[in-house]
């Protein structure tokens, strides 16, 4: 075996495939194999990182150096400089914007590349995911062997989940051992796993990274909640715009396969759990976990009335467990370390870490995880760098469409269930879009009112009809041609719909328009007094 | 067609799969009527179930589509940096309003929800391929190169 005195990691998702990040690999092979170096230096392609818009990233390990917007070109300068000469290389230049101004940065302590406690990211761009030899080497599936060696039974599995305090990371943070025992308890000769990857919150990408980052662990979990619950069957219910995380699964699936760690006999014990995955065709309402059921039997997903629920009565009527990605790539983490260790990180009442996308005029935008409960303005400031380009803070979209405008009042709340509540916001996807003092919440709100109007599947009358309604009357408020009273109006019909709709879609639309009125009610008036305004001057 | 759907099981579950394989088959990206009927025939399931499913979805097209297929993501952290501007642009590059496929029947231009890219907003994707950081001149480039590979 030989040692390896450097590592060079390409993180490689769709944005880095995007810009040119194969391209970038091979030339880096072919740079290390002119100088000799093939041999000293391992080239690895890891999952994604979680810095967004900034090209083709390098991660060049003992040094811990990030190196960004890397062109095919600049991996001369890398090998020659870095490599060779153990020099940071100064002069790679910038890709997208041709400015050539410095991109290497050695982000040890600001933006997203600062320290972070990762639990559920852990081995995202470190490992190799199409190595699952590496991927257990670094502690995959060691909470799975852990169960089976020292027997620890089912009962003990959701008692130490439930111990954890994990709830839901899918947004409504039902805690998820009683969601695992309801299952476990619930009659029936045949359960199911199925895991929830139909992410389609705008602004979401945390279960992307995930599945393309780490999909063994999810695997992993998926097995651990199928022994828990008894269930011999799991689904992965991907929507379909996420191919590669698609690819990427079944590459995971066929590798756990041949290592004997999913299929019949897992690890000779005698424990039998398969894993299908099955692609979504495009609708933001099959995020809700009975439209996922029906999409799953073939039908068009519309949400199912609950009670029941899956738990008792889920795919094909039988007892089914639906978690979220997030939630599942927690449960291997709590299992190894146990559930102790799980509450030092995070509130009381909301344990554990929370992936958050921070988007929009902020200078880092990505993915982090950080401890439930860390404040807001932390998250945007050390972490996603502030608002970009020194502009002013405005608002920040929490939890995604179906969220919550905040102002910079509520900059210091704390990122967690119990704290978001009070303040009438929701964790959600754990999106966070920041706005500067140049956007009119007019505009955002308007933006997210065609989504619902498009997304809402069209079952229930109040959804289907009141979406329509708060489309028309934002659109005549952004047009010039608001009335007064509109905004009332506007309430009314949310209200109704949060009291009379079906399912979670029509019941949280309340959430942005209420929000952006109570916040940012000056950006609504001044669009509708300028009409009146006008009036006037043509009376 | 056969081929595809006897790679199946006759199970109505699969009916979403075998949708997306049908149509991802075709050059023109599309499912039609006898697609629908013969999907409807083997899973033995009425064909007015298949096409109400069908339809369900928006990933799904019922009239032929371009070579390339051009969504432009319309979510809220797109629509912040600017994916108007984009959605305009792309109208007068080709021609044609959205749901529309051009002339030489080379692109087709569609909205899409969120894709997920947002740390690159605004964002696109052709066919299975996204692209990011969008600007008009990007835009203009990414068209011309698809023109010429045609």
């Amino acid at each position: 075996m030989s040692f390896q005195r450097m590592h060079i990691l390409i993180p490689m998702d769709e944005e880095a495939i995007q810009n040119g990040a194969l391209e970038v690999k091979r030339r880096l092979k072919k740079e290390l194999f002119k100088h000799g170096v093939e041999d000293e230096v391992k080239v690895l392609e890891t999952g994604p990182v979680g810095i967004s818009g900034r090209g083709v990233v390098l991660i060049v390990y003992p040094d811990r150096v990030y190196y960004y917007n890397v062109t095919p070109k600049d991996t001369k300068c890398i090998v020659e400089q870095h490599i060779l000469k153990g020099k940071v290389c100064e002069s790679v230049e910038n890709s997208i914007d041709g400015e050539g101004r410095k991109n290497v940065v050695d982000y040890e302590n600001i933006g997203l590349t600062r320290e972070q406690p990762r639990v559920v990211l852990d081995k995202c761009c470190i490992v190799n995911t199409f190595d699952i030899e590496e991927v257990i080497a670094r502690g995959g599936y060691a909470a799975l062997e852990k169960i089976l060696e020292e027997k620890i039974s089912p009962e003990q599995v959701i008692e130490e989940i439930k111990k954890s305090g994990l709830r839901g990371r899918g947004g409504a943070g039902f805690p998820t051992g009683l969601k695992w025992e309801f299952t476990r308890k619930a009659e029936g000769d045949e359960k199911f796993v199925i895991c929830n990857a139909d992410e389609g919150e705008p602004g979401t990408y945390k279960d992307r990274l995930i599945l393309e980052g780490d999909p063994h662990k999810l695997l992993e979990a998926m097995i651990i909640a199928g022994y828990a619950v008894g269930a011999k069957k799991g689904y992965i219910y991907i929507r379909g715009e996420y191919q590669l995380s698609i690819d990427r699964i079944n590459r995971a699936i066929q590798d756990a396969k041949k290592f004997s760690l999913l299929g019949e006999n897992i690890l000779e014990t005698g424990l039998n759990f398969d894993i299908e995955v099955k692609k979504g065709a495009g609708a933001y309402v099959c995020g809700e976990e009975t439209a996922l059921i029906e999409s799953l039997e073939g039908k068009r997903g519309q949400p199912r009335i609950k009670p029941p629920y899956p738990v008792t009565h889920g795919l094909w009527q039988k007892p089914t467990v639906v978690n979220n990605v997030e939630t599942l790539a927690n449960v291997p983490a709590i299992i190894l370390n146990g559930a102790d260790w799980y509450r030092t990180l995070g509130t009381e009442k909301s344990p554990g870490t929370k992936v958050f996308t921070v988007l929009g005029d902020v200078e880092y935008p990505g993915l982090i995880e950080v401890e439930m409960g860390t404040p807001l303005r932390e998250i945007i400031n050390a972490y996603g760098g502030g608002v970009k380009n020194g502009k002013k803070f405005k608002a920040a979209l929490v939890g995604g469409a179906a969220g919550v405008f905040l102002s910079d009042k509520l900059l210091d709340v704390k990122m967690d269930f119990e704290n978001l509540k009070e303040h009438m916001a929701v964790l959600g996807s754990g999106a966070i879009l920041v706005m500067n003092e140049d956007v009119s919440i007019v505009e955002m709100l308007f933006s997210i009112l065609k989504f619902f109007a498009h997304e809402s599947c069209g079952q229930c009358s109040p959804c289907r009809i009141g979406t329509r309604q708060l489309l028309e009357i934002i659109y005549r408020i952004k047009t010039g041609e608001g009335e007064e009273g509109d905004l009332e109006k506007m309430r009314h019909i949310a209200e109704t719909m949060r009291n009379l709709s079906l399912c979670p879609l029509g019941q949280s639309v309340i959430m942005p328009v209420a929000s952006a009125i109570n916040n940012f009610k000056e950006d609504f008036l001044e669009k509708i007094n300028k009409k009146n305004n006008k009036e006037v001057l043509y009376a | 067609m056969k081929e595809i759907l006897e790679k199946y099981e006759r199970k109505s579950d699969n009916l979403l799969a075998i949708l997306h394989e049908l149509q991802d088959s075709k050059e023109e990206h599309y499912l039609s009527k006898e697609d629908l009927k013969a999907v409807s025939e083997y899973l033995g399931l009425p064909l007015s179930t298949v096409h109400g499913v069908a339809t369900f979805y928006s990933m799904y097209a019922f009239k032929p589509r371009g070579k390339y297929i051009i969504r432009v993501c319309q979510s809220p952290p797109c629509h912040l940096m600017g994916s108007t501007t984009i959605s305009k642009e792309l109208m007068k590059i080709l021609g044609i309003k959205f749901g529309e496929t051009t002339k030489d029947k080379l692109f087709t231009l569609e909205m899409s929800s969120c894709l997920g890219v947002c740390g690159v907003a605004p964002a696109i994707m052709i066919n299975d391929k996204v692209y990011g950081n969008l600007t008009p001149e990007r835009l203009k480039s990414i068209i011309e190169e698809k023109r010429r590979a045609k």
